[in-house]
């Protein structure tokens, strides 16, 4: 299949808002086009396509020998992005050559084999057999970044609904291939053998917690059970060895070109799954800190000195080739602790057991835990394995507390997909001091969950009806209607224009009933922020 | 004696055009006595003037727009092609290719020729005269598209996109987003042209000129209401087409089909980040105004030395010209819609009286 198909797909993903119907284009993605293709576009979508011979300049410097300077810059002012304006703006010929589209297998050959100076020229060739689309896909696909709301993981869920292999199994195959992928393929489609990774990194699907209500409380068997800190970072699984070193997100996404620092300290043959964090002189940095470091291809040294990052271990999954994961959790915490001992890896410590006694003394300690960096306890059975995906019971999240303000609610912005003709994204702020001795309102925080479907029906009622002010897609309102918001945590932010950031806010309460005047003060929240200060002991 | 240029009888005033010889305005912003209209989109067709003059079409629809005796004090209707002489400058109205009625304006005096071509596209439209190129020496034009990213692809191609997509989510309406007047009219000649017979669901605001249309005779088949459901909670037209206001989108209006398929059909679509911040899941690229392409080929057709730009990217659209010999220059008028999407006429968003 050539490169409109593939053309269409991104189109259609791009415009498509659900996550079902993304999934479903996938699903049809696989099951209709032929190899390698259909692995080569995967490839493309899940971020494992890279060349280097083919940069963005290179496309604008091949648009620029067509197109008058003057009207190109103009275009892309307009448009946005360099490589949608190339693909439009391309002059097509009065009658398009009559050579078909290349394939994809043949684009991404082609850019592996051809000498750097030839490549302008053969782009050019593709750009005039093509249309709008399918210049779009070819860019997009040379210049890398396709931006069109599917990730990998999203990608290999798909793959897992086509064949019907469960997802973690697809998860510890993927990264041992290459693409094109064809013995996943072959594999998924029962003509040949489950690849075997070897000795190449493997992401195995981690294993999550439940979040801990009332009645398991009440029915928790505690003496079974160990208490560790739940750590406010990203959780993460780190994989080396002799095959390579690589660092995955919870969702394997591969994160090892953002953290450096924490791949040269993988000096050993292990998997081991821990908590990502901002660590500076041994104390845990808020949140906020650590956003500084994600989602970054090149990592300046500036950001190594000044966002420090450490690996907080929780588990060890494989000590050599051994795979640990059928032990139970009392073992693998010993085999983890006498392998920490005996490597010491830099950067990395150990995630403190917390001892306690009673359900009270448990309660008494979620209910301490208030330095940043703590987001809860977490609950482990002792004689759990390590088992991929979510399983009932033996492993428990229990976050503290949520905080709490009352906010007047100030603008509200349309939702998107099903919600997009219901304001359903809340803006809303607190009081403060203005300049001229009066009292003025400063946004906070948005929210768009936590509400009821009864609750978002009045307030979109409520909204249409008390609008001051309308702003594209976001209406302000009557600075009148009081939302009682609760949140994880208050962390100071240079980035907001209250000074403070809010964690996980979300609507628990509409109250209609409160005058505005008597909702809280921003002083309120800055009481909230915490401390950078570790006071666990 | 050298003919004058049209420079020396057509000024800008803060109204608009104004042709001093023969005492009348074009397209005016504000009120006017005698006001020459090229079309009934509410950016040019404005309430107040005194006498109107516009083609039988064009004035049905202001009429019907505007509201009886606020679309001007007295008309005067003009056919296509029927010159009329007003204080010595010959005047005639020329299809424009814009929408149902709509003309381009040929003002000739003491031998020099001026067009004001109002918004005009080249496609072929089902519901209107097609574009005529008319020599002169200053041609006056749009440029509401002047960007070489903006091509419209042929809108059957669109319309076809869209029929794929209903077959592909027959459990879903599909909700197209489109001006009231103009069009909402081609798309439904065009889906029709395509083999769609089933019946066409309007909301409120897109009826009356579909009737206006059917009355000059332009065929659009079974139109219909769209229907309240008959439950609450209950969603209608699974598998068909409804067309509608781009707001009407945003509006508790919606909420009563059936999981819809958004789209909307602009030349702005064109642009995807421009689509997708819209939310628009199937962006439709049909314009009623010319492309690049287009207005460059027109402008050469019409053999002027001289263009001016009304409102739109003129600055690109001039500098192209500059480097093709012609002499561009930028009205800057006010007043006009520079954003196809946006709605030709008020709706009344949170009424349920609308539908």
């Amino acid at each position: 299949m050539s490169l409109p198909a593939f053309a269409e797909l991104l189109e259609r993903l791009l415009f498509t808002p659900g996550r079902n119907a993304k999934l479903a284009l996938l699903r049809r993605w696989f099951a209709t086009q032929p190899d390698p293709d259909r692995g080569v576009g995967l490839a493309a979508i899940a971020g494992d396509l890279a060349f280097s011979t083919a940069k963005p300049s290179l496309v604008r410097d091949l648009v620029a020998t067509r197109i008058d300077p003057v009207l190109l810059a103009w275009s892309h002012d307009y448009v946005g992005d360099l490589a949608e304006t190339v693909a439009l703006i391309w002059p097509e010929p009065p009658a398009r050559p009559n050579r078909a589209p290349p394939d994809l297998s043949e684009v991404v050959e082609t850019l592996e084999l051809l000498p750097r100076s030839e490549i302008p020229a053969r782009l050019a060739e593709w750009l005039d057999v093509l249309d709008p689309g399918g210049r779009l896909a070819l860019i997009k696909l040379v210049t890398g970044g396709l931006r069109v709301g599917a990730s990998g993981r999203l990608a290999r869920q798909a793959l897992a609904e086509w064949s019907g292999q469960p997802v973690e199994e697809i998860e510890e195959v993927w990264h041992g291939v290459p693409p094109p992928y064809l013995p996943l393929f072959a594999w998924l489609e029962g003509r040949g053998p489950r690849p075997d990774p070897r000795d190449a990194p493997v992401f195995r699907s981690p294993m999550l917690a439940q979040p801990l209500e009332a009645p398991d409380l009440a029915a928790l068997d505690h003496a079974a059970f160990r208490a560790e800190w739940k750590w406010d970072g990203v959780r993460v699984q780190a994989a080396a060895g002799p095959g390579g070193r690589r660092l995955w997100s919870r969702t394997g996404e591969d994160m090892s070109g953002a953290f450096p620092e924490v791949l040269e300290a993988m000096d050993f043959h292990a998997v081991v799954d821990g908590e990502l964090l901002v660590i500076r002189d041994g104390v845990v940095a808020p949140f906020a800190d650590l956003q500084q470091r994600l989602n970054r291809k090149v990592v300046g040294p500036k950001m190594l000195r000044d966002y420090p990052v450490g690996l907080r271990l929780y588990d060890l999954l494989f000590e050599a080739g051994e795979d640990l994961r059928p032990l139970p959790f009392d073992a693998r915490r010993d085999r983890l602790e006498a392998w920490f001992a005996r490597t010491h890896p830099a950067r990395m410590d150990l995630s403190p057991q917390v001892a306690f006694a009673s359900v009270e003394q448990l309660t008494g300690l979620r209910e301490g835990a208030r330095a940043a960096g703590i987001e809860g306890l977490m609950l482990k059975r002792g004689d759990a394995p390590y088992l991929a995906g979510r399983p009932k019971g033996l492993w428990w999240k229990w976050k503290r507390a949520p905080l709490a303000v009352d906010a007047v609610l100030m603008y509200a912005q349309r939702g998107h997909g099903k919600r997009s003709s219901t304001y359903s994204d809340y803006t809303f702020g607190l009081w403060r001091a203005d300049r001229e001795g009066g009292q003025e309102l400063v946004p906070v925080g948005k929210a768009y969950s936590g509400y009821t479907d009864q609750e978002l029906v009045w307030l979109d009622r409520w909204i249409r009806n008390h609008t001051t002010a309308r702003f594209g897609p976001v209406r302000e309102v009557e600075k009148a209607l009081v939302l009682e918001v609760v949140f994880d945590a208050a962390q100071l932010s240079s980035r907001h224009k209250s000074g403070v950031a809010m964690r996980f806010p979300r609507i628990s309460r509409l109250r209609p009933d409160k005058p505005a005047a008597e909702a809280d003060r921003l002083e309120t929240l800055m009481a909230m922020v915490e401390s950078s200060e570790n006071n666990l002991s | 004696m050298a003919a004058p240029h049209p420079e020396s009888w057509i000024r800008i005033t803060p109204e608009g055009l104004y042709c001093e010889p023969g005492d009348f305005h074009i397209d005016p912003a504000l009120p006017v006595p005698r006001a020459i209209i090229s079309h009934g989109h509410s950016d040019h067709a404005r309430p107040g003037h005194g006498a109107v003059l516009a083609t039988p079409e064009t004035l049905a629809i202001m009429t019907a727009r505007l509201g009886e005796g606020r679309a001007g004090e007295s008309q005067l209707p003009l056919r296509y092609h029927e010159p009329l002489v007003q204080k010595g400058v010959r005047l005639t109205l020329v299809p424009a290719g814009h929408v149902l009625g709509s003309a381009q304006v040929v003002l000739e005096w003491e031998g020099s020729r001026l067009v004001v071509s109002g918004d005009y596209k080249r496609q072929p439209d089902p519901t209107c005269a097609p574009f005529e190129p008319v020599p002169c020496d200053v041609f006056v034009t749009e440029a509401t598209f002047a960007l070489p990213v903006f091509r419209h692809p042929p809108a059957e191609q669109e319309m076809r996109r869209l029929l794929e997509s209903v077959a592909l989510f027959p459990e879903r309406a599909h909700l197209v987003g489109c001006y009231a007047l103009g069009k909402c009219q081609r798309l439904i000649a065009v889906l029709r042209q395509a083999g769609w017979d089933r019946p066409l669901y309007l909301h409120g605001a897109q009826a009356s000129m579909c009737a206006l249309y059917e009355r000059f005779g332009i065929g659009l088949g079974d139109l219909r209401p769209v229907p309240r459901p008959q439950k609450r909670g209950e969603t209608v037209l699974p598998g068909e087409i409804v067309l509608a206001p781009p707001s009407a989108e945003a509006s508790p209006w919606a909420r009563r089909l059936a999981d819809p398929v958004t789209a909307l059909a602009s030349g702005w679509m064109r642009v995807r980040q421009r689509a997708k911040a819209r939310g628009v899941e199937l962006p439709l690229i049909v314009s009623d105004h010319a492309d690049w392409d287009h207005l460059l080929a027109t402008i050469a057709e019409v053999g002027a030395p001289e263009v001016w730009v009304t409102h739109g990217r003129e600055e690109a659209l001039i500098h192209a010209l500059a480097a093709r010999g012609v002499r561009g220059r930028a009205l800057h008028l006010l007043g006009r819609d520079e954003d196809e999407t946006a709605d030709d006429v008020a709706t009344p968003e949170d009424s349920e009286a609308a539908a």
